[in-house]
């Protein structure tokens, strides 16, 4: 089942175009790796696809309804009601956290479930705990974001996400803000994500991670896409550009 | 005139202040974060209004301000005012003016709140209302309180402009009693009055900061 599709995605700012008919396609269990240089524009794909940035053209399509649909050459973002059906379909997580600094780490988990999604308090609450603990963070329940670790705090951010049961989970950048440790533990946990089947769109920088984790990978430069195949394939490309850009981390090791 | 006299004839007038003290808050709170949220607005000219107010409202004085909004009526409009109004002017005069504070303090505190909180919030399906009111403003709370509370200091002794228009608030009274007995101490008592309440206003803030220090 087809769970995300984005058809030639055009994205402008000040004059300069930073998406240049992107095309994105995620179905059920796929997981997708965004790889590239700095200004490729893959974050802003990852965020015109989460609705934080307006497309200028193309469209945006969540499980076979069209969110956001593509109007005489320009992306139609009227249909407020249609978008915020979107947002509960996906989950996103920051680079920075972006924990609500006033909330203790359960109720950073159990307050949009409870307000926005109106669900039972309990029933919320006791899934919140199982994502807790699923995390190691069972002990850290009452804790709040200041005290806690990077690499808690986006276990913690990755488990909020979860407890409003997207169908697609996407990481911008996951672990830029963290050491290698902890950027370890972060790792592990999608990693596992990926085993349970859980769809998802990955920014990162880490290639390796994104070549053992994904099914699919996708390398952008100057805003379009310069290859997208397997990950097997994308470390074997031919492509010349791409070598290069890979190499560049062979020779880090 | 012993300084229990004095005290005890200064009491209503210190109602008084204390009513021009507690009616400012209650009317310039709310109405600041207004006057914020609309100098904040993506309209131009909602948000140039609101600029000219606050620049205007902190650019002039206080008893200026307080002057105009008394003897306007009459002057510019031949309405006869009678003595009730004075308090209704303080009061009218006061909630302006520090309105205008209040917003431009609301403002930085909501500006301060990174982006990213209202990019979270959005993607967890919060409303921009209910991502302000549950997710920014609890922070900024606690971002603006030392602002808020210099501010609220600085209303306990401003209450004493409304001697330019005579109504009988506390230093109003104790001027005319000093004048009367050719005696400080009336002066001597209004200052142990407001140097009490802001001591008051002082602890109180800093119950309030360590209750909400607990993140």
């Amino acid at each position: 089942m087809r769970i995300l599709e984005m058809n030639h995605v055009k994205k402008v700012f000040d004059g300069e175009e930073v998406l240049k008919d992107i095309n994105l396609h995620v179905d059920e269990g796929d997981v997708v790796s965004i790889i590239g240089p700095s200004g490729s524009g893959k974050t802003t794909l990852l965020r015109c696809a989460t609705l934080l940035e307006q497309m200028d053209d193309g469209n945006l399509i969540y499980l076979d309804k069209e969110i956001v649909k593509s109007v005489d050459g320009k992306s139609d973002y009227r249909d407020k009601k249609l978008q915020k059906e979107a947002l509960s379909y996906f989950g996103l997580v920051f680079q920075n956290f972006n924990l609500f600094p006033h909330y203790n780490v359960l109720k950073n988990l159990t307050c949009a479930p409870t307000l926005i999604q109106k669900r039972d308090k309990k029933e919320v609450k006791e899934e919140a705990m199982k994502l807790l603990a699923k995390m190691g963070l069972e002990d850290k329940a009452d804790a709040y974001p200041s005290q806690l670790s990077g690499g808690q705090k986006q276990r913690v951010s990755i488990a909020r996400a979860l407890c409003m049961n997207p169908k697609i989970l996407f990481f911008d950048e996951p672990t830029s803000a963290l050491d290698p440790e902890l950027t370890m533990e972060i790792l592990k946990v999608i990693k596992d994500l990926a085993n349970e089947k859980m769809t998802m769109v990955i920014v990162t920088h880490e290639m390796y991670f994104a070549k053992d984790v994904s099914n699919h990978m996708i390398f952008m430069e100057n805003g379009v896409v310069v290859e997208e195949t397997t990950p097997e394939r994308m470390f074997a490309s031919d492509n010349q550009r791409t070598r290069e850009f890979l190499g560049k981390y062979h020779d880090q090791l | 005139m012993n300084f229990i006299d004095i005290c005890l004839q200064l009491i209503p007038g210190m109602l008084i202040t204390l009513e021009i003290f507690i009616i400012t808050l209650f009317f310039s709170t709310p109405l600041g974060l207004l006057v914020a949220i609309g100098r904040m607005s993506k309209y131009k000219i909602l948000a140039g209004f609101f600029r000219v107010y606050i620049a205007i409202m902190r650019g002039t004085p206080l008893m200026l301000q307080l002057l105009v909004i008394y003897f306007g009526p009459y002057y510019l409009f031949g309405i006869s005012i009678d003595s009730s109004y004075r308090g209704v002017a303080v009061m009218i005069a006061f909630s302006l003016n520090y309105a205008a504070y209040f917003a431009e303090i609301y403002r930085g505190g909501i500006e301060s709140v990174d982006k990213g909180q209202w990019e979270a919030a959005y993607i967890l399906g919060y409303s921009k209302r209910l991502t302000f009111f549950k997710i920014i403003f609890p922070q900024v709370i606690r971002q603006i309180l030392p602002a808020m509370t210099n501010e609220t200091v600085t209303l306990v002794k401003d209450t004493s402009l409304a001697f330019s228009i005579a109504y009988a608030e506390m230093f109003t009274e104790a001027k005319r009693i000093a004048a009367a007995q050719t005696s400080m101490l009336p002066f001597v008592a209004a200052g142990v009055f407001y140097f009490v309440f802001n001591a008051l206003i002082a602890f109180l803030s800093n119950r309030v900061r360590d209750k909400l220090d607990y993140y």
